[in-house]
């Protein structure tokens, strides 16, 4: 090792000066190969799949035939199940985090608990499909639906949700708290009316993170069975009649943008892997678009709140 | 607001105090489900599979004719690409965090990690066409003879994609190093570099290897970027150069086709993904011990 000698006796000034030098050169450019990473994958997506987005490939249907395939069902199906995953996932994870930080006394069930969730989030992603195939597909006669779907990645993302939720409570002083109790409010009401509220900066970046997380992940849903070739949209969720709402397409089969990109990359020819950057690149405007808000949120939350 | 009377008011606050409680053991009943789910089809397949040829057979071709069930082929796979990603993301992800913890300017380190983090936001199946159709062309160039599915490609994307999980979980690490200590090498007459290598990689050591620990299970764990562009065959070589397929790919074949359920072949996914679990777990328990020793030494 060269490097031995130079730790051992004291260098010149100089010379230090050139190792310092050299050193942050050379974080730089590990740094740089994640950037470049990036910034071809994007410009890839761009040149490939950039001539394909218009109106039509928004508005048809997928096909046989490259030229006709478009991810209308993907980009419906995505937004219902994103839905879905919202609406299970946003209020068990906030009452989870709120029971953790606020409630949770100290003993064994409070240890096990947080644990349990630090080991949720790593468990890999497919592993949840694999839960989700037994129990919902067919324990639960739930079929390879839209609220079988929703409620997987529900699951999938309910640790970061937790965990930001936990991050933005622990961000509100003491003294906040401090002040309700002393006039007289309840536990609940302190918490509902003051702690969450001055935490809903951090709640919102971390819930849009979440949702970000879950509009990507495809391989839990490959595991439960999404069909890949959907040439139709589920049903409306409204309807004409008493009540005007209406839950059919919760049972009805979907693709979501990452399995339509999925299927088209896994085809042999050159046509629809030009298909799949469009699609690629309408997903990552989504993703980059929702990391966006949640860093702008960010920003503006800690400007605006100095305690 | 509301008020209501003294003893009303006490059941108001136990009933929503129950209810938070019972949220937070959903995540609980969650790692049952998985544990129990993964163990009871896994029972189905060992019924009528022995863990002797499980873990012996060299070939794994359930859904054949002349079907074998070992599990060393997809094991293999799964180890193979994993090293790959790493050889990757621990050199590039310790240097970027050494830099951005010792050296980087302020303005400079305010840029980058939101930069950082955007890579661990882009959609690992983008990250799978990318290794599939930049990544591996451009290999071809320089070996003409590798096959279109490798596992090398799919591990070099791999790496770059957990780069993020290796430098911001050492750099954490490293920035929780009191300045006292730095500075008492500083007086010492060290150098930048002799502090940075010598005393402050010493001291967060434990933090470090968390960090290469979870990105170890967050790779055996990647599914879409191997699914897509290391094939699907499960074969039995180290070879990164070769097509094979991972734990996580094969699972995913599986479940592009139409198995019946119950039917051996359905239960075989449940084999894999319990070994999969199982890896991730010894990973992820190591990696959530490393940081707590560490947490406690300062």
């Amino acid at each position: 090792m060269p490097s031995s000698t130079s730790l051992k006796q004291p260098l010149s000034g100089a010379s230090q000066k050139r190792l310092d030098l050299l050193v942050s050169l050379a974080g730089l450019l590990a740094m740089l190969v994640s950037m470049v990473v990036l910034l071809l994958l994007l410009a890839g997506l761009v040149v490939d799949g950039g001539p394909y987005l218009s109106w039509k490939f928004f508005t048809s249907y997928p096909s046989r035939f490259p030229e006709a395939a478009g991810i209308l069902p993907a980009w419906v199906g995505t937004l219902l199940v994103m839905t879905v995953t919202a609406v299970a996932a946003i209020p068990l994870g906030i009452a989870a985090a709120v029971h953790l930080e606020e409630y949770a006394p100290k003993n064994w069930l409070t240890d096990l608990i947080e644990i349990n969730m630090a080991n949720l989030a790593g468990v890999p992603s497919i592993v949840y499909g694999l839960l989700a195939l037994s129990l919902f597909v067919y324990q639960l006669r739930l079929g390879q639906s839209i609220l079988t779907a929703g409620l997987t990645l529900a699951l999938l993302i309910l640790p970061i949700v937790v965990m930001t939720t936990r991050e933005a409570l622990r961000a509100v002083p003491q003294s906040i708290r401090e002040a309700a109790f002393a006039l007289g409010a309840t536990k609940w009401q302190t918490i509902r009316h003051h702690a969450l509220p001055a935490a809903t900066g951090g709640i919102l970046t971390g819930l849009i993170l979440a949702l970000s997380r879950a509009i990507g992940e495809s391989a839990p849903l490959m595991t439960i069975g999404a069909l890949s070739f959907i040439a139709f949209l589920p049903h409306e969720p409204w309807r004409p009649d008493f009540p005007f709402v209406s839950f059919e397409w919760l049972l009805d089969p979907f693709t979501v943008m990452p399995i339509q990109m999925f299927n088209w990359v896994s085809r042999p020819q050159e046509a629809f892997h030009m298909k799949a950057a469009g699609a690629g690149l309408v997903l990552m405007a989504m993703t980059l678009a929702m990391n966006g808000l949640a860093i702008y949120l960010r920003a503006r939350h800690r400007k605006r709140i100095q305690w | 607001m509301r008020l209501l009377g003294a003893s009303k008011r006490r059941i108001h606050e136990r009933g929503i105090e129950l209810g938070l409680l019972l949220a937070a053991l959903a995540s609980v009943a969650i790692t049952l489900g998985i544990v129990g789910v993964l163990a009871y089809e896994s029972l189905g397949f060992f019924r009528q599979v022995s863990l002797i040829e499980f873990l012996t057979d060299s070939q794994w071709t359930p859904l054949f004719s002349e079907a074998h069930y070992g599990i060393l082929p997809l094991v293999s796979g799964t180890l193979v690409t994993t090293v790959v990603a790493l050889l990757v993301a621990v050199p590039l992800g310790t240097v970027a965090a050494g830099y951005l913890s010792e050296y980087a300017p302020r303005p400079v380190r305010e840029t980058v990690k939101p930069v950082l983090e955007l890579l661990s936001a882009v959609p690992t199946v983008v990250f799978g066409y990318f290794a599939l159709l930049f990544v591996t062309p451009l290999l071809q160039r320089v070996w003409p003879d590798l096959p279109g599915f490798n596992m090398l490609s799919a591990g070099l994307v791999i790496g770059v994609m957990i780069i993020p999980y290796v430098s911001s979980v050492s750099e954490d690490a490293m920035r929780a190093v009191p300045m006292l200590i730095r500075e008492g090498s500083y007086a010492m007459g060290g150098s930048r570099f002799q502090t940075a290598v010598r005393v402050v990689v010493p001291s967060s050591l434990p933090g470090i290897a968390a960090a290469y620990v979870l990105a170890v299970s967050r790779a055996i764990g990647e599914t879409m970027v191997v699914a897509i562009a290391a094939g699907m065959q499960p074969t039995l070589t180290f070879n990164p150069l070769e097509p094979a397929a991972t734990l996580t790919a094969y699972i995913v074949q599986v479940s592009l086709g139409d198995l019946p359920y119950g039917s051996l072949g359905y239960q075989t996914i449940f084999a894999a993904g319990l070994v999969l679990l199982i890896m991730t777990l010894v990973f992820n328990i190591a990696g959530h011990f490393l940081r707590r020793r560490f947490q406690h030494a300062f």
